[in-house]
């Protein structure tokens, strides 16, 4: 008896001693779905860098650049190729759920992969040129319940992409009608869209705060709202969010991973624990300081739910405005 | 004086060692490529991109590089024109007429030697109106609403063929060519995919770079190892330089006249360096009268072709920056160039890149003081090259191309389509049908369409906006006119050109 409880005990102890210490040995890779150079890219190369420093793995991270329908290569290639792969992890963000919602992945869904957890995140904002008759978020929302046209918007993302949604998600929350009808000009990029409103063509821009700091700064662009729970830090606390002013809309561009579906739970477990201390260390902090990422954290656990939402409510919004049948 | 400073910040960027190392580089190539009959400027250029990003340079370093090899190419022209007889580039026809015949006469390097000075003049001339114009043009396009664009990019498409063109309809297949394969991908303003076929690798569209790449540099290989793989040129005698500084002197004003008028021919979107040699020699022996011995070797007939050439390559680049239209085949190269450094030509870039633009500005002065250098003392250099086998530069090509592309990408497929498209460039070019406008249509098509979509957002569906401003009633005329001129004048100037060059005492 006691011999057998022996075993047993040995044993457990043998099984969580190996929970305990999984780690990835070698080499690990950080799938970029993009060119080098995007938001993507940089996630992997500075997340790689700083867990190297900080010895949260043994070997090197290697940083493989896969680009392709928004991500949806990196995916199927994550999805089909590399299922039970444990020293794999992908770079994600809003952009990434926005195409899974609008089913753009074509076959695929949020479920296929694990979801690792957020870094860090780019919130959006709401602006008009300096010269603009709206000076809050109220008085353009007014304008547009009165009349879903009479206000138009440009952005960075096509439409239905994350710049778009974002107008829709702070509409409706303020309790515009008729969603499908507010006029949405999509750019090739922010800095075009802001060129249009700045020159007075477009009413109001929609995107990312971190495009917009160079129109701020020269004066040119008021931003009227910002999607965030709270004011943002550093130079951006003078801006007001779209909560203060009585209208519940946020819009976090959240940066982060997912891994493939079939690996382990302590190798999952390993990589959500990775990324908790790495999102607490200093030296992760002054890599989003220099490089104007905001605090955004959902705790362990919490991710996985926190992106199922963000689906859930992009795919209603999308079926709203006509974008999925 | 703004500009000024913007400038010393420019030339603060382009003297770092790195990047004048660089401009050198591409000046030489540069010489290079518009020396070989056959290759020019736009296809040297192409075949220098997958370059820039094999070695992973900075955004500024590669606009740096392309430009020099861009300017260096309308210098090389000159060289295999008065030498052999053979344009190296098209720009470069008419320095042929006087060039040649001076040549025969013993006097190539004296040729040489003063057309590398035109060259230096026009392209300093253009480059200074590039400075005085391109700024406040910029800050002007901040009033062009989606309209407007439309309108500026109709105005693109008219005037295409351009006056030179020979065959308008080849000119308009290959344009619709070039759309039609940029509505593959994801349209942005429905958010939908178009002709993508289920294909995930398509999702995002073709990227122009490839077809770029493909087009030009894979089909010039292509048309290489069919017409040329041997042995190279037989050395040509240059004789010894016997211009006189009084000689160089009494062709300044040629050099001026040629220089501005060059320049406004590059401004005007579709005209282009051709026409800016042609019709500053034209006027030169109109001033000049009897007074010239056009033809028959005047040195004045070299002057004029390659400043026009010179002043015009920078004048194209006007438009290019300042809103985001090419006003030439290498133009739009170097746009596509921009675009996929995710750089956005227009007002916005002279504010928040105006590093890489003034960069880029600073780098053409450089490079014209580069390329004198290089042009005069070790123009011996270049006439070498010239009989250099092609099978030496082949497979380095080669290797460029494939190694830069699967940089870009790490993506296996984005090879496989650039061949496609190389072989695609290969049959299209058989055909004669030009393969700029397949580019432009690919870069321009889809900025047109969605300026109307826009225009259209914005006035309710309204169409009668797309002419409701003065600007763009304006945009609408000179493109009809760009559009109805050609099929008019267009034959007669041709006619000409070809006469101008029948005249020359011998043609190959």
């Amino acid at each position: 008896m006691f011999f057998k409880t022996t075993i047993a005990f040995a044993a457990a102890a043998a099984f969580s001693m190996s929970a305990m210490a999984w780690e990835p040995s070698g080499k690990v890779e950080c799938l970029a779905p993009a060119d080098p150079g995007g938001g993507w890219d940089f996630t992997c190369r500075s997340v790689g860098k700083v867990m190297q420093d900080l010895d949260l793995v043994s070997g090197s991270v290697q940083t493989v650049n896969m680009a392709g329908a928004g991500g949806g290569v990196a995916f199927a290639h994550t999805v089909s190729k590399r299922k039970n792969d444990e020293k794999l992890i992908v770079a994600a963000s809003t952009a990434t759920t926005t195409r899974l919602a609008q089913k753009q992945f074509p076959g695929m869904d949020a479920s296929m992969v694990k979801w690792v957890g957020a870094l860090g995140a780019d919130y959006g904002i709401i602006a008009v040129s300096k010269d603009s008759k709206y000076e809050n978020l109220n008085q353009l929302m007014d304008a547009l319940k009165e009349n879903p046209r009479s206000v138009k918007f440009a952005g960075g993302s096509a439409r239905g992409g994350w710049d778009h949604l974002k107008v829709l998600i702070a509409a409706k929350a303020a309790g515009a009608e008729n969603l499908p009808s507010i006029p949405y000009l999509s750019y090739n990029n922010g800095g075009e869209a802001m060129t249009q409103v700045v020159g007075g063509q477009v009413d109001a821009f929609t995107g990312d705060v971190s495009e917009a700091t160079g129109f701020m700064d020269s004066g040119d662009l008021r931003v009227i709202a910002v999607l965030s729970e709270e004011r943002l830090p550093g130079k951006f606390s003078h801006i007001p969010t779209a909560r203060e002013q009585g209208i519940d809309a946020l819009g976090p561009n959240w940066r982060g991973f997912y891994m493939p579906k079939e690996t382990s739970a302590e190798a999952q477990k390993y990589w959500v624990d990775a990324v908790d201390t790495l999102y607490a260390s200093d030296e992760w902090k002054a890599v989003m300081k220099s490089n104007g990422l905001i605090p955004f954290h959902p705790k362990a656990g919490e991710f996985e739910s926190f992106v199922t939402n963000q689906v859930q409510d992009i795919e209603t919004l999308s079926r709203e405005i006509g974008l999925l049948k | 004086m703004e500009t000024l400073g913007f400038l010393m910040d420019g030339f603060a960027v382009a003297l770092t060692p790195y990047n004048l190392m660089f401009a050198l580089f591409g000046a030489f190539v540069g010489t290079l490529i518009g020396c070989l009959p056959g290759l020019g400027p736009a296809n040297g250029v192409a075949i220098l991109i997958p370059l820039a990003f094999t070695l992973g340079l900075p955004p500024e370093t590669a606009m740096i590089l392309l430009t020099s090899v861009y300017a260096g190419a309308m210098y090389g022209g000159r060289i295999s024109s008065i030498l052999l007889n053979i344009p190296g580039d098209e720009p470069a026809m008419m320095t042929c007429l006087d060039g040649y015949p001076m040549a025969q006469k013993g006097r190539a390097a004296d040729a040489l030697a003063i057309s590398a000075i035109a060259s230096f003049a026009g392209s300093l001339i253009g480059t200074i109106g590039l400075i005085m114009l391109a700024p406040v043009l910029a800050r002007f396009a901040l009033t062009f609403g989606p309209a407007e664009y439309f309108a500026l990019f109709l105005l693109a498409f008219a005037t295409l063929g351009g006056i030179t063109g020979k065959n308008p309809m080849k000119t308009v297949i290959a344009a619709a060519l070039g759309i039609m394969i940029s509505t593959v991908g994801i349209d942005i303003s429905t958010g939908t995919q178009r002709y993508t076929g289920g294909v995930l690798e398509l999702y995002e569209g073709i990227d122009f770079i490839l077809a770029i790449v493909g087009l030009f540099a894979i089909s010039e290989l292509l048309f290489f190892v069919e017409a040329r793989m041997g042995k190279g040129r037989s050395k040509v005698k240059m004789g010894k330089m016997t211009l006189t500084f009084k000689e160089v002197v009494s062709t300044v004003p040629t050099q001026l006249r040629g220089g501005l008028l060059g320049f406004i021919a590059g401004v005007l979107p579709g005209a282009g360096a051709s026409l800016g040699s042609f019709i500053s020699y034209t006027l030169e022996k109109s001033v000049l009268g009897k007074k010239g011995r056009f033809g028959e070797g005047d040195i004045r007939g070299v002057v004029a072709p390659e400043a026009g050439n010179n002043g015009a390559a920078s004048g194209a680049l006007v438009p290019m920056l300042t809103l985001g239209v090419p006003g030439s085949g290498t133009t739009a190269v170097l746009l596509a160039m921009l675009i996929s450094l995710n750089i956005t030509p227009g007002p916005l870039m002279f504010t928040q890149n105006a590093d890489i633009v003034w960069g880029v500005i600073a780098a053409l002065l450089i490079g014209n003081v580069l390329l004198l250098i290089l042009n005069i003392p070790m123009i011996g250099v270049f006439v070498r090259l010239l009989s250099v086998p092609p099978m030496y530069l082949l497979p380095i090509v080669t290797m460029v191309a494939f190694v830069g592309i699967y940089s870009i990408s790490h993506s296996t497929f984005d090879l496989y389509f650039m061949i496609l498209f190389g072989v695609g460039g290969y049959l299209l070019r058989k055909l004669e049908i030009p393969l700029v406008p397949i580019i432009l249509g690919l870069l321009l098509g889809p900025e047109m369409e969605k300026n109307l979509g826009h225009a259209l957002i914005l006035s309710d569906g309204d169409w009668t906006t797309l002419w409701s401003s003065p600007l763009s009633i304006g945009l609408w005329l000179v493109a009809g006119l760009g559009l109805v001129l050609p099929t008019l004048v267009g034959p007669i100037l041709r006619r000409r050109m070809r006469n101008a060059i029948k005249e020359g005492p011998v043609s190959d």
